[in-house]
């Protein structure tokens, strides 16, 4: 637990002593604000609820989380730094927890920083805040699988840019299947028990579930999985780096 | 009481690239193992299975006893490793770095403070604890990586290219600390300094293309040298044509040599000429400058063993 703390914290700060952490909190905000305004008529519905603004968290950290976690692994094969953190007396599952849970410190940092919507809709009107607790809590438990999967493909090259867009055809996978788009294609042919799990596994379709204030184990559990199991692959993945 | 560093029908195969094929051998506490071989001869990826970064093929690697792949966790707790190149976190200072280390170590409060403090003062990174690793030199990144690697007093040292891109004054700083250090552990450092071995090392393993092609002290891989216990006299050119057909003839003698500033006579291996050879010049009533016994060379050594075919200039012991 104590290693796991100390990698942690290492992570943790190195996200800070370069521009990045900065650089990417002031585009999310900035991201999620312009959209939530003009995309999403945040004033013009005339509601005091914040659904035009959780609606666009999944498309952003689609494209946005796999730039924090491209770094997580492939970063320190390029610079050797692996070896040195994997000859240390730290195992391979205590390395892969203490940088997932680093960068979801950070990105939950990013996402508590979106309080001034908050504030504004409790100004302007009287929202039903349960339901606002509710989007905040799916909005990071999705925040950690988009995590999990670009932690786990960003251990699967030694570069960066193709960690990054590997995430992101992994998370577009997750993300898009339970949208219309997808379905339509599935639904002429498969059979009903297929579509619904296709849909069953979109981030959006259990996000919204979520946001929508159905607080639903079944949702929460269906996020948690997907961490863990990206998680567990990410943790083959660095122990096979031994085996080259 | 076992070796220290045991190491035992270590093989490694990278596709077509035998990098490690057979190797074995035991470090002793009190001794300081030289690596060495050619660029790409396979030491690096030694080191990095001896340390457990890479698991081999076959073979099994106990430090102190303990195998590093049933109980990797216990067999690096007494183990300070360097990897190729001296990886460090560049963008922390190097009190933040070895800070974050004696974390991973165990080392805690005023402890901590105590360890870091003797290890940069071992490594004199004193004038550069809180500057950003990034901005350092050569030098100080890899006095980091040796400061992050004897941070816990270690009593097994591996260390890759320790001396790499350093200055003669760092060179000869960090070799005096490696000496001091190697009472009481067991150390194995890599070079292609060939100097760093007479320096520091007890002991030298020649590696090429992943074998142990020579295994000895210093002097004996030097007495393997052609050179070894060979003369060589330092005389003009007219002096040396009237010599050379007389130390031909001498008992002992198996080739004379001209060189640039006189002779040099190699001997039969196992003969010792030095005093013939005295006397033959003093008896000729010849005037030479110098008349001196080599004991070998090294680089002699290293090139007979590491290039296929003998010590022609054409053609390295590197792989592609």
């Amino acid at each position: 637990m104590k290693v796991i703390w100390i990698l942690f914290r290492r992570e943790f700060v190195s996200y800070f002593v370069t521009p990045l952490a900065y650089v990417f909190i002031v585009f999310f905000l900035g991201l999620l604000g312009a959209m939530t305004f003009f995309l999403g008529g945040f004033f013009d519905r005339g509601q005091a609820d914040l659904a035009p603004f959780f609606a666009f968290h999944t498309w952003l950290y689609l494209l946005l989380i796999p730039a924090i976690s491209m770094r997580l692994w492939s970063e320190e094969r390029k610079t050797g730094t692996i070896e040195l953190l994997l000859t240390l007396p730290v195992s391979a599952t205590q390395a892969v927890i203490a940088k997932f849970l680093a960068a979801w410190a950070f990105a939950a940092i990013a996402v508590a920083l979106t309080f001034p919507f908050w504030i504004t809709v409790n100004t302007l009107g009287e929202p039903d805040n349960g339901i606002i607790v509710a989007g905040y809590v799916g909005s990071l438990v999705m925040v950690g699988a988009y995590l999990a999967i670009g932690s786990c493909l960003s251990s699967a090259s030694k570069n960066q840019v193709i960690a990054f867009v590997l995430a992101v055809l992994v998370s577009l996978l997750f993300t898009v299947s339970g949208t219309p788009l997808v379905l339509e294609l599935v639904s002429g042919w498969a059979p009903v028990l297929v579509i619904d799990v296709i849909a069953g596994l979109s981030f959006i379709t259990n996000f919204e579930a979520i946001s929508k204030g159905v607080l639903d184990l079944v949702n929460l559990i269906y996020f948690l999985s997907v961490m863990a199991l990206f998680l567990f692959v990410n943790i083959v993945l660095v122990n096979l780096l031994k085996a080259r | 009481m076992a070796a220290m560093i045991e190491v035992d029908g270590l093989c490694k195969r990278f596709g077509a690239i035998q990098a490690v094929d057979d190797v074995s051998f035991t470090v002793e506490r009190g001794e300081v193992l030289g690596f060495l071989g050619p660029n790409g001869a396979g030491k690096s990826t030694a080191m990095r299975i001896i340390t457990g970064f890479l698991e081999p093929d076959s073979g099994t690697v106990r430090l102190e006893g303990v195998d590093i792949r049933d109980r990797p966790i216990a067999a690096r707790q007494n183990l300070g490793y360097m990897p190729e190149g001296a990886p460090s976190y560049h963008e922390m200072t190097p009190l933040g770095f070895l800070g974050f280390i004696a974390g991973i170590r165990g080392f805690s409060g005023s402890e901590a403070e105590d360890r870091i403090a003797t290890a940069a003062q071992q490594t004199q990174l004193g004038s550069v604890l809180y500057q950003s690793i990034d901005t350092l030199s050569r030098g100080f990144k890899r006095r980091v990586g040796l400061a992050q690697a004897l941070l816990h007093d270690p009593e097994i040292l591996v260390l890759d290219e320790p001396t790499d891109g350093l200055d003669p004054n760092q060179k000869h700083e960090v070799r005096t600390l490696i000496q001091e250090m190697a009472a009481n552990k067991a150390i194995i450092i890599s070079t292609h300094i060939l100097e760093e071995v007479d320096a520091v090392c007890s002991r030298a393993i020649i590696i090429s293309h992943g074998r142990i092609v020579a295994d000895g002290t210093p002097e004996e891989l030097k007495s393997r040298s052609e050179r070894h216990m060979g003369v060589a006299i330092t005389a003009t050119r007219e002096t040396c044509r009237q010599l050379v057909a007389d130390l031909n003839a001498l008992n002992g003698v198996r080739q004379v040599e001209l060189e640039p500033r006189g002779l040099f006579v190699k001997p039969v291996r196992g003969s010792d000429i030095l005093d013939p050879v005295r006397v033959l010049v003093r008896q000729r009533g010849l005037s030479v400058a110098d008349i001196r016994l080599e004991m070998g060379r090294l680089e002699d050594v290293f090139r007979e063993v590491t290039i296929p075919g003998g010590t022609g200039p054409g053609g390295t012991g590197d792989r592609p």
